[in-house]
């Protein structure tokens, strides 16, 4: 704890020792805080997409629709045995066919509000609501297969794996995104850094001279960097943190785009990203130090 | 200007930073009987040899002038006496210790038991004369110490009126001045200094060099590179000097023509 104080506070007369370098300063805290900001959305999305995906694919997961052939001479009777095997299924919690209106809905937004549905061939859906346990897929379909023919089980693996799929690669574009930030906020450090050291030649020789060793050298431009570098990533993430909060709230079905955001303890994780800037700048900077004070005899 | 309080350059705390074997003892404690001893120490820029073979002691308390014509390497005999170089062949020992073999961070323990005084005087421009001085003591963090003795050393130097002013701002003597007490504010064991009047009038290079003689009466070693012959020919009336010349590439015991 006392060395995390000792680089806040630090010694004003060692850091009086290098001059401050304005431009490379308000540069480093303007980087830090962009790339805290973009660290921040990125976050965000990344949460979202797993959020999102785990909601639609638990969602996916637990229903089924059976679709009945579209014969009016049979459709009841077709009905009324789909009933009864689905019903006497283990691993089926409920089962329920479509009203007419419902299966409007569903076409409408293809066919319009006036579709004449009674008079159109139009299939029955009934849906499937599967309990904890879940049922086995390719029994129910023997039986479905021998007891109503024509009805297509549909379980939405088809659906549900590209989904999971695409959403994983989501994250992991998200996660990718974020060490590249961190990535650029090291090297970005590491050049400020190094300009810093190469336009402070003469301060380093003279603190030599007098008996400075290159861990106090470098400690007051690992401190300054370190500080920049936080104070820039704190300002850049209560802006996203800011401007997620302003986003439009996603409703229960989980749209992805009216969702991007933190719940709950999500709202947590943009408390790290200044604490990891720092970290990286520490890092960054103190490497850079010293190599170049190696390299300076 | 006014006399120095000796106890200003005695006292010496313990060493607070990373100890090296050696390095913390007083000059009179060191292996053998040098604080600096140079031993068939070889050194050349680009490929060609400056001087070679070259031999030099400075006992504790002595006091060395270091002559010779511009370019035969008395700034670099000085460098290497406090490891700002290191011998291309030969030994060089600071304190007893290889100078070869100190890491860095020994170098710079060995820096604060040395005040250099460089002819350009080298300061941070951005800081006060009076924090300037203080440097030493800033970077071994025992600044707390600067207090009673930076005020001594600013009358000592006779610099207190200019205390809060910038190097820029100091006249070439003032600087010297300056750069003078910077090298004594730690009580170094050792003073290099390299033409110490180079750029002063004969008055101000007289005023200096009664610092440096009085330093030397208070024990410690001093070795003055200067090509200044008036300067050591005034000081053989007040202290007991070695006078070496340093010429095509042989240091030289000289002093009879003086």
């Amino acid at each position: 704890m006392k060395p995390l104080l000792d680089l806040i506070v630090g010694n004003p007369l060692a850091d009086r020792a290098v001059p401050q370098t304005g431009v490379t300063a308000r540069l480093t805290v303007f980087v830090a805080a962009v790339m805290a900001f973009l660290a921040v959305i990125a976050l965000a999305v990344s949460l979202t997409t797993n959020r999102v995906a785990s909601l639609w694919a638990d969602e996916l997961a637990q229903s089924a629709t059976l679709r009945l052939p579209a014969d009016p001479a049979t459709a009841d009777a077709l009905l009324l045995s789909a009933l009864e095997v689905l019903e006497t299924t283990p691993g089926i919690s409920t089962v329920r066919a479509l009203s007419q209106d419902e299966q409007q809905a569903l076409l409408e937004p293809w066919f319009g509000p006036d579709l004449p549905l009674d008079a159109l061939p139009v299939p029955q859906l009934i849906e499937i609501v599967a309990d904890g346990e879940g049922y086995d897929a390719d029994g129910l379909r023997a039986r479905l297969e021998g007891q109503v023919p024509g009805a297509v089980l549909d379980d939405h693996t088809a659906w549900r794996e590209p989904l999971l799929k695409a959403a994983s690669r989501v994250r992991l574009i998200g996660w990718t995104v974020i060490l590249l930030i961190g990535a650029t906020v090291a090297a970005m450090i590491t050049l400020a850094a190094q300009a810093a050291l190469a336009g402070n030649v003469q301060v380093i020789s003279v603190l030599r001279l007098v008996g400075a060793t290159d861990t106090y050298i470098a400690r007051a431009f690992v401190r300054r960097f370190t500080l920049r570098a936080g104070a820039g990533a704190i300002a850049g993430s209560i802006l996203g943190v800011a401007v997620l909060s302003l986003m439009p709230k996603g409703d229960a079905t989980g749209s992805l785009l009216l969702g991007v955001g933190f719940e709950g303890a999500e709202w947590l994780w943009p408390l790290f990203i200044p604490t990891l800037a720092a970290i990286v700048a520490f890092f960054a900077t103190r490497a850079a130090a010293f190599r170049r004070l190696r390299e300076q005899t | 200007m006014v006399a120095l309080n000796a106890k200003v350059l005695r006292k010496r705390p313990p060493q607070t930073l990373k100890p090296v074997a050696d390095l913390g003892r007083r000059a009179g404690e060191c292996r053998g009987s040098a604080v600096i001893e140079l031993d068939n120490v070889s050194y050349g820029y680009a490929g060609n040899a400056l001087f070679s073979q070259l031999s030099l002691t400075l006992a504790p308390g002595s006091f060395h002038f270091l002559t010779g014509p511009s370019g035969a390497g008395k700034t670099t005999l000085l460098r290497l006496c406090y490891a700002d170089l290191r011998a291309k062949r030969g030994k060089v020992r600071i304190f007893g210790e290889d100078a070869g073999a100190l890491n860095r961070d020994a170098v710079a323990m060995s820096r604060r038991r040395i005040g250099v005084v460089h002819q350009d005087c080298q300061f941070l421009d951005h800081l006060s004369i009076a924090e300037n001085i203080a440097l030493p003591l800033t970077v071994s963090d025992r600044a707390h110490e600067a207090a009673g003795n930076l005020e001594e050393l600013l009358n000592w130097v006779g610099l207190a009126p200019q205390a809060g002013q910038l190097p820029p701002e100091l006249s070439g003597g003032e600087r010297q001045r300056a750069a003078l007490a910077r090298a004594v504010i730690i009580s170094p064991d050792v003073i290099i200094a390299d033409e110490p009047t180079g750029n002063v009038d004969w008055e101000m290079s007289q005023r200096i060099l009664s610092l440096l003689i009085e330093l030397n009466k208070m024990g410690k070693t001093i070795l003055i590179a200067t090509h200044d012959l008036t300067m050591i020919r005034a000081a053989k009336s007040d202290v007991s000097a070695r006078i070496l010349r340093l010429k095509d590439g042989q240091l030289a015991q000289a002093g009879a023509e003086l």
